[in-house]
């Protein structure tokens, strides 16, 4: 048993933190939610330079060879800055899709580029079902004459696919398997014919399309995996994204109650600050009992995906129960605030439109916990 | 990062679990049901049992006949013998009271009472709170005055755990009503059969009598029987409190309930199919499990800290607030998935889970009262964690 970081992660968390103070403070996250771009190219490329991008990667794909918990440790970073980047679209779902999925010559092309930062990538899976499971994939993949497939249907909610030079489309090839047997994985240029980017907007600000396919032509080569191989894959990145999200908005969590905080401190009502009341002191308490219990619960998961156990049902809890805390914190952030919280010139805010997304992306508290009710066999 | 234990640890817990299965089995509890000893949660013949073991001063340094076992590995033991639910004051008598006296007692007073504690013979009650001294535990009343080679105590104690079956009170008094509250307190060790104690046994709502009242009433305390110095108790109070909030053994019992719930959900049909299939019984289910991990995780986050050596801040707070809390919400959720049938006593044939659930509701009261109540917790929370001001 071990419940420090050790000093390497400990010095990434400090870069880290000092990287968002410096480059990213709440300022450029308001600018980057007016900007068509949302996210800065610029400190993409130092994220890169940084080795940031590649921490859990093989060396071979120009990666650290880090484990899944120095991701956890970025992710809770830029979830405290709400930093925007490719880095969880790119890195997190297209990057582990690929390395699961992937044969040496799509790993070898496309790896060493996305962890460079020069390549982005995105998973293309979410419907207009709204569905994480099997059985929400309408998008259908039709065996093409001359080998490869056609691509027919409509992604939404696609995180950075606007900006993206590789989507990974997740769809039904034709077959007559279960509906977790036919679904294949297939890299798709987002300049081909036939894919249109749509950015929608959403609660959060965060840059995510829909991405419309019709009659779209993937070569053969382009498969990525076995056809009908593609769920089990999607299951399992689907897990490390979980975990990787669940300790972004733990840092996003905290760093919404530290605001508030500050707030309550420098607040001053009937002659003192108002964080003297027992009625701020103890739901704060609350919150910040909880936000320590979904840390740790982030981190046990990060730690379990890292030893190479089975983590879903560690990675549904913790998603399921991160979703209700930075929603109430961020509730609780802006009451606490007063007329300024709902202000959009103040930054608090932010964090409450963001923890509504974050609660409905993944799947909210009542799908995870279901998820884990079957995990754990009941 | 590691979540898991070493291989020594693993077999540490086999080696208690084993032990518990063949020592504290269905006939052991029975015996102990009938004479008495769940009332006031200890059995005198299994605490000897532990003490034959050496189970009894396991984190007590080597030289006082402990075998210095870190705080992880307390907090294995202690969460086996909350697990089988074994009934015994040894973590009252040899991991608060034991330790404390290691740390700060002077060699007589090591001698003369480690020993003691470590076979079993001996058993401590710890005298803090009064009917006027609650949460506000530094205002407590009871007077400790100097004569001679002695002190004379006067004043009122109550909830005393396991007053009424120990040989010693772990007593708080107020030496220096002149000084600031937290610096004129006094910590003595003294024995219950000294003239002019009287020890009324206080019955709680599930049906025990563990904790008792104790009036002092011009009881002679020899000077000697001072722990950690005059006008030194309140940090050796803090101190011993730390401890008593990351209890490991209690959660490990609720733990277990929820365990047997879950099982209760799956066997019992209700309008044709089994609880467990119920959408909401299984989002509560979940939530409970998710927060009884959360609670384990956070337990064991002060206890590795405590191994370190390092002060655990609010964590310990946090731990206990979410622990108290949780306990009850895993009881009132079963009282309820049980149905109209879990409010009938476990001694009826008609009752359901045996009523451990409604004793469950009952007995699960004090936790998020005894040792620093949620709302103190709260409160240490904002203060001390966030520096945030009294109101």
């Amino acid at each position: 048993m071990d419940y420090g970081f050790s000093e390497a992660q400990e010095l990434l968390r400090a870069s880290v933190k000092e990287f968002m103070v410096n480059e990213a403070p709440l300022a450029h996250v308001r600018e980057m939610e007016e900007n068509s771009t949302g996210f800065a190219p610029g400190l993409w490329r130092k994220l890169a330079q940084l080795d940031w991008i590649g921490l859990d990667y093989p060396e071979k794909y120009a990666g650290l060879d880090g484990s899944f918990l120095d991701v956890a440790v970025v992710m809770e970073e830029m979830g405290r800055a709400l930093f925007p980047s490719p880095y969880f679209a790119s890195a997190i779902l297209g990057g582990h899709t690929v390395l699961a999925a992937g044969n040496d010559n799509q790993k070898e092309d496309l790896l060493p580029k996305v962890v460079r930062g020069e390549t982005i990538l995105t998973l293309a899976l979410t419907e207009p079902s709204g569905s994480y499971e099997a059985s929400g994939v309408e998008t259908t993949a039709t065996a093409a004459s001359g080998g490869g497939h056609v691509l027919n249907g409509t992604k939404l909610l696609v995180p950075f696919a606007h900006v993206a030079d590789r989507l990974i489309v997740v769809a039904r090839s034709d077959g007559q398997g279960t509906a977790e047997t036919s679904i294949s994985l297939f890299l798709v240029d987002p300049k081909a014919a036939g894919v249109t980017i749509t950015p929608l907007r959403i609660i959060s600000g965060e840059k995510q399309s829909e991405v419309g396919l019709q009659n779209v032509k993937v070569a053969a080569a382009d498969l990525l995996g076995t056809l009908g191989g593609g769920w089990p894959v999607v299951g399992d990145v689907l897990d490390k994204a979980k975990v990787a999200m669940s300790a972004e908005m733990v840092g996003g969590s905290q760093a919404a109650l530290e605001m508030t905080l500050n707030y309550v401190k420098n607040r001053i009502q009937f002659g003192g600050p108002i964080g003297r009341f027992q009625a701020i002191q103890h739901r704060l308490a609350d919150l910040a009992t909880d936000i320590e219990s979904a840390r740790w619960l982030a981190y046990e998961a990060a730690w379990e995906i890292s030893e190479g156990q089975p983590a879903s049902a560690a990675a549904s809890m913790a998603k399921a129960f991160i979703s209700d805390v930075y929603v109430r914190m961020g509730r609780a952030a802006v009451q606490f605030h007063g007329g300024y919280g709902y202000m959009k010139e103040f930054d608090v805010q932010f964090y409450f439109r963001r923890a509504k997304a974050s609660e409905a992306i993944l799947g909210d508290q009542y799908a995870n916990r279901e998820l884990a009710a079957q995990q754990m066999g009941l | 990062m590691r979540f898991n234990f070493t291989e020594e640890q693993d077999a540490l817990r086999r080696e208690i679990k084993d032990f518990l299965e063949k020592e504290w089995g269905e006939e052991a509890r029975r015996r102990a049901e009938e004479a008495g000893d769940m009332a006031s949660d200890h059995s005198p013949s299994f605490h000897q049992k532990l003490a034959r073991r050496k189970l009894l001063a396991l984190n007590w340094p080597k030289e006082y006949g402990g075998r210095g076992w870190t705080p992880i590995e307390m907090a294995i033991f202690n969460e086996e013998l909350g697990y089988y639910g074994v009934l015994s004051n040894c973590y009252r008598n040899t991991m608060i009271i034991g330790s404390a006296i290691c740390h700060f007692g002077t060699d007589e007073q090591k001698k003369k009472y480690l020993p003691d504690l470590a076979a079993g013979r001996k058993l401590f009650c710890i005298g803090y709170t009064e009917p006027n001294a609650g949460s506000d535990l530094a205002s407590l009343e009871t007077t400790a005055a100097e004569d001679g080679d002695e002190y004379v105590v006067n004043g009122v104690k109550v909830f005393n755990t396991g007053g009424h079956i120990a040989d010693y009170c772990w007593l708080a008094t107020r030496t220096d009503p002149d000084a600031p509250k937290h610096k004129g307190i006094t910590v003595f060790m003294v024995d219950l059969k000294s003239p002019g104690i009287s020890i009324r046994p206080l019955y709680n709502v599930a049906d025990g009598h563990g904790q008792s009242e104790l009036v002092f009433q011009d009881v002679r305390v020899p000077k000697e029987n001072i722990v950690g110095g005059r006008n030194r108790g309140w940090y050796l109070i803090a101190k011993a409190l730390d401890i008593e909030r990351i209890n490991t053994g209690v959660r490990a019992r609720h733990q277990r309930v929820l365990e047997e719930l879950v099982e209760y959900c799956k066997e019992t049909k209700r309008n044709g199919i089994p609880l467990i299939k119920d959408p909401l019984v299984r989002q509560q289910i979940v939530q409970l499990c998710t927060e009884a991990k959360a609670a384990r995780l956070i337990a064991y986050k002060v206890i590795y800290q405590q191994s370190k050596g390092e002060i655990p801040d609010v964590s310990a707070s946090m731990a206990k607030l979410s622990g108290g809390e949780l306990s009850q919400k895993i009881a009132y959720l079963g009282m309820q998935l049980l149905g109209l049938r879990s409010i009938i006593h476990g001694s009826s044939k008609w009752s359901a889970m045996e009523g451990k659930l409604e004793y469950m509701v009952r007995e699960t009261i004090p936790h998020t009262v005894g040792a620093g109540t949620s709302e103190i917790q709260r409160t240490v929370i904002a203060g001390r964690g966030f520096g945030l001001p009294r109101g």
